[in-house]
């Protein structure tokens, strides 16, 4: 009965999303009903969406294997969180989640955008709506999540026992949340360009929801490159698999677009490009959740995909990319274009970030679709792997990593260079120093492994130097300093943050790469190794029986170099209600360095195959991630940039 | 300067790092992609010792032996067999009889040298490529995945 009800829900939901994308498109010039009407559409769409995921989730929780789905992907035997997991862990239950987080932003603009003009709020909504009816109706048509099976099945199939891990209760529901969040950029530009108005206004009104969306994405990625790091075994955290291409772009291209749009508040220029990128943006984030279910690629994330689903969805997405282009095609000359600029100058500066973050997200792009093309022009089947995304990514990060520094030294309008060179020799000089002496002590030389460091500490120092100098510390009495260390404004503090994360990261990146120990042996019960300063004995080997699953957990004792001791318990499991092994790891994590182990099959002779690697400072690198994601938060309880906080003279006509 | 010219400028420098950025992803391109192949095709088409390919085929039954960290297995496409030896754990789904696509290298002994064991991630899935290399040598049967 539920199950019913939650489907109902849905496509009363598809119904409402209709007429609002009707009414929002059509009839926005018409005032102030039609907002109110829109607005409570948004609100409706959001509870009845809401009540369908609901449904769901209780059909999953009480194993209602009579719903499809959760005889395919659950199992009566797993632990309540899995359960709810579970919903996403398909095809059609995570096409709802994506919707609910859909229909959110639509509701939450309707809630917040109340002192929007409300021609564009009628505008945004439309298009949101427009959006939220496609997919809907794509889910309905195509992969109904409610699809009901008789006779009802005694048991359910599990979930996949790789996707049961509290990852998936957070790595999906971020990155969807960080995705869709860029669906309500798209929406104001498709607003901005069918109403012709576009100003710095506009910029500081999408500002925060690219803010956000971004947060979320950010997180997002980086808890999934944790998650494949822990779980999947290989000790690596990124594999320019096409899926984590396909998180990246919109990353690369939000970031580009967080940038601009800076310009477009502060100058009043960069108005198309600004547009350009929030529909980029957003497309960037369709590609990457349907590409992979559209069957054209493969990889790690593939769902099951039937060939009639994956040709809708490049329909839709050629509708809603090719439109979206199309629209600003015709309508960008209308646009009235900013001024010209000095080349050295913030915006300049932040031109330059757009040129190369753009050039990246394009170089991703290439490395990730050239495989598709070449097999569809040639049939010739190729794999393009991390080499080609190394080379040229970290080609065209390198000179965007150093010139970054110097970006919020540097005036508007027109900057000194010479000038930000010399406030900037202190950190150059912090940096060179410590890059010296990091490679005196560890005395490992691997080719590229300074360049990476240098590279990281210079932008780590550089965003230090930053505030140091905006606080004027050296320049006048400490007390003064420090008290406009503390006015300065949190936008300020949250740029610093930020690219203090990016170096953070790069450090990470590289330590981890080029001081990486790794290890594979056979070990007797008894025996030790040792690995990076650290001594791992196998200590003894036992079978152990967990919730849903059979284990075979090996018990080690670590020496760490300081002379502590610490347990770990790497494991062999099988899940037997869909006979699959996996393999937990075991990590440890010492300081910034982590330990990893991993147990693998047993010989004749009992011994057993052990995989050691010591990562030293490896944890970095989603520390970076967090920092950045923290710097966003920040800059978002800045009081300039709350959401309707600008409230321009002319247009604060409330909306009812 | 004068307006016109700092336009120019502008555009000139934007137009290198692109120009560039493209002549590098094109060279990258060449360089770094790594080709597809079946033991077959491996076999007819004469691949250079050490070169970085991706092998695709079925992991032949009664092929692995295992000793220690050291794999041995023959990878098959029903047609042509190619003794393979990996260093390490190999993927939790690894087993006879599945598909699998191994990276590494030829040696000049005749064998495949692995680098990586690509997984699986889920019982029912094949990677593409071994699919249609299965198909093209006639191997491939329904029921032996999706």
């Amino acid at each position: 009965m539920a199950i019913e009800l939650g489907h109902f829900a849905l496509i009363l939901a598809f119904a409402i999303a209709t007429a609002s994308a009707m009414l929002g498109l059509w009839a926005w010039r018409q005032g102030d009903r039609v907002g109110l009407m829109l607005r409570q559409g948004a609100l409706l769409q959001f509870l009845l969406v809401a009540a369908a995921f609901a449904a769901l989730i209780q059909a999953f929780v009480v194993s209602d294997f009579s719903l499809a789905i959760a005889w395919q992907h659950s199992h009566s035997a797993q632990p309540l969180l899995f359960k709810i997991t579970s919903v996403w862990g398909n095809h059609e239950g995570s096409m709802v989640l994506w919707i609910l987080i859909l229909v959110g932003m639509g509701a939450a603009v309707a809630m917040f955008g109340s002192n929007l003009p409300r021609d564009l709020l009628a505008l945004v909504l439309g298009a949101q709506s427009l959006l939220v009816a496609a997919f809907t109706g794509f889910t309905l048509f195509t992969s109904n999540p409610f699809a009901r099976l008789s006779p009802v099945p005694f048991e359910g199939q599990e979930l996949n026992p790789i996707l049961q891990d509290v990852g998936l209760a957070v790595h999906p529901p971020l990155l969807y949340a960080g995705y869709v969040g860029f669906s309500v950029c798209f929406s104001f530009a498709i607003a901005a360009l069918i109403s012709g108005r576009i100003d710095a206004a506009w910029a500081r009104w999408v500002r925060p929801w690219t803010l956000v969306s971004w947060v979320f994405l950010t997180l997002g990625i980086a808890m999934g490159s944790y998650w494949a790091y822990y779980e999947l075994g290989w000790g690596g955290w990124w594999f320019w698999d096409p899926v984590e291409n396909a998180s990246f772009m919109p990353w690369l291209a939000a970031t580009a677009l967080l940038h601009s749009a800076l310009v477009m508040e502060k100058r009043n220029a960069l108005k198309i490009w600004t547009i350009f990128l929030a529909i980029i943006t957003f497309s960037l984030s369709l590609l990457g959740t349907f590409m992979v279910r559209s069957g054209v690629l493969t990889s790690v994330h593939t769902f099951a995909s039937d060939p009639t689903r994956g040709l809708v969805i490049l329909a839709l997405l050629a509708a809603f990319i090719g439109g979206a282009f199309a629209l600003f095609a015709f309508r960008a000359s209308a646009l009235r274009a900013g001024g010209l600029f000095a080349p050295i100058s913030r915006e300049g500066a932040l031109i330059l970030n757009n040129l190369f973050l753009a050039t990246a997200t394009a170089a991703v792009l290439t490395g990730t679709l050239y495989p598709i093309l070449l097999e569809a022009l040639t049939g010739r089947t190729i794999s393009v792997g991390a080499p080609f995304f190394t080379l040229t990514f970290g080609a065209i990060m390198a000179p965007l990593l150093i010139v970054l520094p110097f970006g919020p030294f540097l005036a508007w309008k027109r900057g000194d260079l010479i000038a930000v060179t010399q406030r900037l020799a202190g950190a150059a000089g912090a940096t060179i120093f410590v890059t010296i002496l990091v490679f005196a002590l560890s005395g490992a030389s691997v080719s590229l492994a300074p360049v990476g460091l240098l590279l990281g500490f210079w932008v780590g120092f550089g965003a230090i130097a930053e505030l140091i100098d905006k606080a004027g510390f050296g320049r006048m009495s400490l007390g003064l300093s420090l008290r406009r260390l503390a006015g300065l404004p949190r936008t300020a503090f949250s740029t610093a943050l930020a690219h203090f994360g990016v170096g953070v990261s790069v450090i990470g990146i590289v330590a981890a790469t080029a001081w990486q120990a790794e290890l594979v042996t056979t070990m007797q019960v008894g025996e030790s190794r040792e690995i990076g300063g650290y001594t791992v004995t196998l200590d003894d080997v036992s079978e152990r029986q967990g919730e849903n699953f059979g284990a075979e957990t090996a018990r080690f004792t670590v020496t760490t170099p300081g002379g502590g001791l610490r347990m770990l318990a790497p494991e062999r499991r099988l899940y037997p209600a869909s006979q699959t092994p996996t393999t937990e790891a075991a990590i440890e994590t010492y300081g910034l360095s982590q330990l990893y182990l991993q147990l693998g099959e047993s010989n004749p002779d009992g011994s057993h195959v052990i995989r050691a690697w010591f990562k030293p400072y490896v944890t970095l690198i989603w520390l970076g991630a967090v920092l950045m994601a923290g710097a966003g938060v920040l800059s978002l309880t800045d009081r300039r940039l709350r959401i309707g906080a600008p409230r321009p003279a002319a247009r604060t006509a409330p909306a009812e | 300067m004068t307006r016109k010219q700092k336009r120019l400028a502008v555009i000139g420098g934007l137009g290198a790092v692109v120009a560039l950025a493209t002549t590098l992803i094109l060279l990258a391109l060449r360089d770094q992609i790594v080709f597809f192949y079946s033991p077959s095709e491996i076999q007819a088409k004469a691949v250079a010792v050490g070169v970085p390919i991706r092998l695709g085929g079925l992991v032949k039954e009664g092929s692995w032996i295992r000793d220690g960290e050291t794999n041995d297995f023959v990878v098959t496409d029903g047609a042509t067999e190619l003794a393979t030896r990996f260093q390490g754990i190999l993927p939790d789904l690894f087993t006879e009889g599945q598909g699998v696509v191994v990276e590494g290298a030829l040696t000049s002994a005749g064998t495949f040298a692995a680098t990586n064991v690509l997984a699986k991630h889920d019982e029912n899935y094949m990677p593409k490529e071994v699919v249609e290399a299965l198909k093209a040598n006639g191997e491939w049967q329904r029921e032996a995945g999706g």
